[in-house]
Order: C-alpha cells, then sequence, then structure tokens
C-alpha cells in the first residue's frame, strides 16, 4: 500500500461518510477504531494540544501524548514519532482490575468511565501497559494565582454528559482519565478533535466494522501494527508503520 | 525496664498522632495534591504501609492459630493478644488504604458493584469477613474475663467490660470451655480466610501483567511468607511488653520458641528474595532489571542495604541464632534481645513492602513517555512527601493508641497475669 492511499482532499469527506454511516446503525453494530500512520506524523504535537483543548484537560492529565524517538547516528538520524491515545482494548486489563466495574468495554468499542462510580484507587493505571490511563489530582493551570479563572471550570463533555470542575472533590477531580476517542463528538456526527486537527492526515477514524470505511481498508494494510500486540490486550488502535 | 519502654511508646504515640494530625488536615483539605504518586507511578507510601499492616495483621492472627487451633500450651495466655495485635494492625491497614483513594467517600462501591475478576474487589469481601472473624474471635476469646471484669472490676474497666459482654453474664469453667470450643472453629474457618486475604494482596499485584517485576506466580507466597515473618516478629516484641508476666523461665520459653519461629521466617523469606533477585538479573529486559537495579544501588539503594539487609536481616538473625537457638546454658534470660531483634524485623520491614510496591513502576512502559508530556505526576520518580509521611505517622499512631487503650481497658491479658510494674 502506498505511502498515502487516498488523495488528501478526500480523506476528511470519507471519514465524515462513514462517520454517518455506522451512526445509522445499531450500537453493537458499529466498532469505532482509529488508525495512526506514523510515515505521516511529523510530531508536531498538535492532536496533543487540541484534545487538551477538547476535553479540558487539566494540569497531570494527558490523552494523547506523541513520544519522540530518535533513530540511527549523525548524519544518519531521524526522528520517528508515536502519539498514543487509548488503545480502546478489546481486551482491556484496566477493566479486568476496577473493583467497583467503574469502567467497561462498550459495544462500539470504547472503554468508558463512569467518572461517579470510580473510587480513584488507580489499579487501572498501573494495569494498562500503555500508561493510557492519567490520574486527575486537581490541579487549575492558575493555581497559584489570585483567582481560579472560570474558564478552566467550564465542563468537559466526555461520554456525552456534564463534568463541570466546580469544586476540587466532584469527579472527574480523583478519578482515572483516558481518551475517549472524543466519543461526544463522534455521537454528533463530528470527527475526534484529534483527527481534524492534525496537519498531516495521519490519524484516521471510522466504523471498522464498516468494509467500505477508509479504517477498515487500512487495517488490512501490511503496514498495520498494533502497540505492543504480546500483551494480548487486542488493541483497537493501529499504528502504520 | 518494660515499664520505660511501655512509657516510650505511649508518649511517641501520643506525639504521633498529634503531629499527624496536620497532615490528616493536609490530606483534607487538599486532596492528593500535595502527593508525590500520580499518573506514571499510581501507588506510593500509603500503599506500602497498608502491604506492611495487613502483612502484620495476617502474621499475628495466624499465629493465633497456634493457640487456637493447634492449642500450643506454652502459647495459651497469648492467644487474645495476638488476636488484639492482628486487630489493631488491620485498622491500620484498611485507613492506610482508605487515605490513598481519590474518593473516600466511595470506597463502599468496592462492595456495592464488586467485580469479582478483580483482585480488590476480593479484597473487599475477604476484609470484611477477616474483619468479622477476628472481631466475633475476640468477643469469645475475651468473654470470659468480660463477664468477671463485669462482676468484680472496678471503674472504666467494669463499665466497658459490662457493655462489651452483652448481656452475658456466664463465667463458669464450663462457659469457657465452649468458648473454647467456638473459638478453635472460627481459627479453623480463620485460617484459609488469613492465607486467601494475604495471599491475595500478593495476587493483587501479581496479576498486574503490565509491570513484569511485580507479574511473577510467586508474589502470593512471598507475601505469605513476609506476613508470617513480620507478623510474627511484632507478636514476639509485644507479648515481650505487654505479655502476661510469667516467671522468667517461662517466659524464657515462650521467648525463645517465638524466637526460633521469626529465625526460620526471615531466613525462609531471605532466601525467595535471593531468588527473584537472581533470577531477576539474569534478564536483559529492562522492565526486568530496572527495578531491581533500582533497588540494590538506585538512589535508594540504603532502603534495601541499611534498613532492610542490615537492620532487617543480619543483625536479628544474629541475635536470634544467639539467644534463641537452645545452647549450653537455656535457664539464661534471653527474652529482651529475642524481643528487640524481633522488633527489628518488624519495624524495618516496612522497606521491604515500599521495594515492593515503588521500584516495579520506575520503567516508562512506553519508553520516553516521560518526556512527550510534562505536568504534575507525569513523571517516573517518586519521593513521598512530608504529607504523605505525616498521614503515615497519624495512620500508625492511632492504630498503636487504639492498641495501647484496649490494652489498659479490656481484659487482654488477665489482671492477675499483668506485670506488676
Amino acid at each position: 500500500m502506498a505511502l498515502i492511499d487516498v488523495e488528501r482532499h478526500e480523506i476528511r469527506q470519507q471519514m465524515m461518510d462513514d462517520l454517518q454511516r455506522a451512526l445509522k446503525k445499531p450500537m453493537n453494530k458499529r466498532h469505532w477504531a482509529m488508525v495512526i500512520d506514523q510515515a505521516k506524523c511529523v510530531g508536531c504535537t498538535a492532536c496533543t494540544t487540541a484534545c487538551v483543548a477538547e476535553n479540558h484537560l487539566p494540569p497531570g492529565v494527558v490523552y494523547r501524548p506523541v513520544i519522540e524517538e530518535e533513530v540511527g547516528k549523525y548524519p544518519n538520524v531521524r526522528k520517528s514519532f508515536l502519539p498514543r491515545p487509548c488503545m480502546q482494548c478489546d481486551d482491556p486489563p484496566c477493566v479486568k482490575v476496577c473493583p467497583a466495574h467503574a469502567t467497561w468495554k462498550r459495544p462500539d468499542g470504547i472503554v468508558e468511565i463512569n467518572y461517579n462510580r470510580c473510587i480513584g484507587c488507580r489499579y487501572c493505571i498501573g494495569a494498562c501497559p500503555y500508561s493510557a490511563r492519567t490520574f486527575d489530582k486537581g490541579f487549575f493551570y492558575t493555581d497559584g494565582t489570585p483567582e481560579i479563572m472560570d474558564y478552566e471550570k467550564e465542563p468537559s463533555f466526555e461520554y456525552g454528559k456534564e463534568w463541570p470542575r466546580k469544586n476540587r472533590e466532584s469527579s472527574p477531580i480523583g478519578n482515572a482519565r483516558k481518551c475517549t476517542y472524543c466519543i461526544h463528538r463522534v455521537e454528533k456526527g463530528i470527527l475526534p478533535a484529534c483527527v481534524t486537527t492534525c496537519i498531516g492526515d495521519a490519524t484516521y477514524f471510522g466504523d471498522r466494522n464498516d468494509p467500505k470505511s477508509l479504517v477498515a481498508k487500512l487495517l488490512g494494510s501490511p503496514r498495520a501494527r498494533k502497540l505492543k500486540e504480546e500483551e494480548g490486550t487486542k488493541p483497537t488502535t493501529t499504528y502504520l508503520v | 525496664m518494660k515499664s520505660t519502654i511501655k512509657i516510650l511508646v505511649w508518649v511517641l504515640a501520643v506525639i504521633g498522632f498529634g503531629v499527624g494530625l496536620y497532615g490528616m488536615f493536609l490530606r483534607i483539605t487538599t486532596g492528593d495534591r500535595l502527593a508525590d504518586y500520580g499518573s506514571y507511578i499510581p501507588w506510593g507510601l500509603w500503599v506500602a504501609f497498608y502491604i506492611y499492616f495487613i502483612g502484620l495483621s495476617a502474621g499475628s492472627f495466624l499465629l493465633s492459630t497456634l493457640v487456637y487451633v493447634a492449642r500450643i500450651e506454652k502459647l495459651e495466655k497469648i492467644g487474645k493478644l495476638a488476636l488484639f495485635t492482628a486487630f489493631g494492625c488491620l485498622i491500620a491497614a484498611l485507613l492506610s488504604i482508605w487515605m490513598d483513594l481519590g474518593h473516600m467517600a466511595r470506597v463502599g462501591n468496592v462492595l456495592l458493584h464488586m467485580n469479582l475478576d478483580s483482585m480488590m474487589s476480593w479484597m473487599g469481601i475477604l476484609y470484611s469477613s477477616y474483619f468479622g472473624i477476628i472481631i466475633i474471635e475476640l468477643w469469645f476469646a475475651l468473654r470470659g474475663d468480660l463477664v468477671e471484669t463485669a462482676k468484680t472490676g472496678r471503674g472504666g474497666s467494669k463499665a466497658l467490660a459490662r457493655l462489651l459482654s452483652f448481656g452475658s453474664t456466664d463465667d463458669s469453667a464450663a462457659a469457657r470451655a465452649a468458648d473454647h470450643a467456638k473459638l478453635r472453629v472460627l481459627g479453623i474457618i480463620g485460617v484459609p480466610l488469613a492465607i486467601a486475604f494475604h495471599g491475595g494482596v500478593g495476587a493483587l499485584f501479581g496479576v498486574i501483567q503490565a509491570r513484569p517485576h511485580w507479574n511473577t506466580p510467586l508474589m502470593p507466597i512471598t507475601f505469605l511468607i513476609g506476613a508470617l515473618a513480620s507478623g510474627g516478629a511484632l507478636l514476639t516484641a509485644v507479648v515481650y511488653i505487654w505479655g502476661p508476666d510469667e516467671s522468667k523461665e517461662k517466659l524464657n520459653d515462650i521467648m525463645k520458641f517465638l524466637g526460633q519461629i521469626v529465625l526460620a521466617l526471615v531466613l525462609f523469606d531471605f532466601l525467595l528474595e535471593i531468588s527473584e533477585f537472581l533470577i531477576g538479573l539474569y534478564s536483559v529486559a529492562p522492565a526486568e532489571r530496572l527495578p531491581l537495579e533500582a533497588i540494590l544501588h538506585g538512589h535508594f539503594w540504603y532502603v534495601f542495604w541499611i534498613v532492610h539487609f542490615l537492620f532487617g536481616v543480619v543483625i536479628p538473625v544474629i541475635i536470634l541464632f544467639a539467644k534463641a537457638v537452645p545452647k549450653g546454658r537455656p535457664d539464661k534470660p534471653a527474652g529482651g534481645a529475642i524481643a528487640f531483634a524481633c522488633l527489628l524485623v518488624a519495624v524495618t520491614f516496612i522497606a521491604v513492602r515500599f521495594n515492593i510496591v515503588i521500584p516495579a513502576q520506575i520503567n516508562p512502559e512506553i519508553p520516553g513517555l516521560q518526556y512527550a508530556f510534562g505536568g504534575p505526576g507525569l513523571k517516573y520518580t517518586y519521593l513521598p512527601t512530608a504529607m504523605e509521611w505525616l498521614v503515615s505517622i497519624w495512620v500508625t499512631s492511632f492504630a498503636v493508641l487504639l492498641f495501647l487503650i484496649g490494652e489498659k481497658l479490656l481484659p487482654i491479658v488477665k489482671s492477675e497475669h499483668r506485670e506488676v510494674a
């Protein structure tokens, strides 16, 4: 498969069309998947920033860091980049260890967290082989200034609900948090924030159960790899290497 | 000497309770923000203290079964003390892990929304059962003496005894024999329960495939042996200081017997440790090697070499070999030295627990992750903060005070057996 298999201008349109088709199906008939083309990622971290903005992530919470790796020796040096959202594993170790059934695998493939049930034991954080979960300790960016700014208290809309940061005790503060594939956007027919902001169109999103979808085609690429496949977690997020 | 130590423990516990209150105030008012654990090292000092105390509790409890199940005659009078020590340590363990939760008020969700795939849910079930067993066992072990104190005692002890005897008035020999029969049954139920819950704590770590340092089938066994060694050592020290005032020979006999058990357990625990280190260091995989290298020659090398190896193994083993293993003069007083060696084992065992919890988490699961995004808690180093230490000091002092007050007010050691200080 070529480096870029789809004409650039067609990519977004096709993913939007895929999304609309998937949303017409019952929830258990679609399976959301993300494909990241490492050969196209330039490491700009626009996705990381967009994710922080979209989900109103506080200091210390990150859903999609981009890990840089330097390969080779001068003068034959190159960099490779690994954006790391949640893998939305089909066999998620985080779900298995949760003592309160506060996290589960949805029929559409998303691993969801019920922030109001999570006790904050952080067992899931330790159990995730990708460090995809982070702990919300309740920090604000304007901590240490005369006033915590109102924009920091605005709600995030994860899992289609409102999660305001009115005080330091209420969820999602004190919880484990992770990437949701922006399911609150997806269910309204909008692509995840990381996908729409990617300057190189290196992140693809869609319904892997739909053979006509772009992601389903890309998943058939010989370049398709999963992260730490040997862990047996069956990640949904796939990389093109 | 013993009364001086008792006063010293009271003073330390009261100071610890007072100073620790500030830590508790910070914990309640600032949540987790002043703690150093975070996203990449999610478990810290409080988890280490939790497994430390739960081990002490399980070890103490299992030794109490020597009295109530195996009916070893020479230990007869320390059964209640062993149970009460196990109870105090259980409270400290539960408080430690409760402090660690991001949402302390939701702790009930572990039982309300139980997930039988999660070892932590099992902990909830097993601790509740263990808590129940220990309370019922303590009551039957104390019932006869409570009834007696309610009849003949004075002041606060009498009132408390009357309240806690729950209307029971029969302190005849036949009733006490019936209590002992019930204690035997409870003890028999308690043994597999104690093995299950402490082996279960080992399994709680052992099942985490993502952390190879924890992910070994030997984890539950290591935890159990560690629990027996540390809990047995604590109980031996407690028996010497708070135990019944026996004749010198009898006390010597008890202390040597317990000292030998502790010696064997410490050596067996150390054997398991050597095995873990040798196999782990043979590996070239960073996830296997890094935690062990950090333990042996990382920033906190002294936690292993000085606190654990020197004060927790070498010195106690030498003392116990010299004093607890019978030699030419069996009557020579050895209780104090044995108690001191056991106290060293019990106190320094926190180093072992610390080295189980922290180093396993220092290896980035994806190399370079720590440089990808910055923020509080997004790092692979951990140093407990003053707030974390203060909370642990408060929890420890609270449990010690609970023990001291209980020992004063309840017939844990019958008054006629008490030392005349």
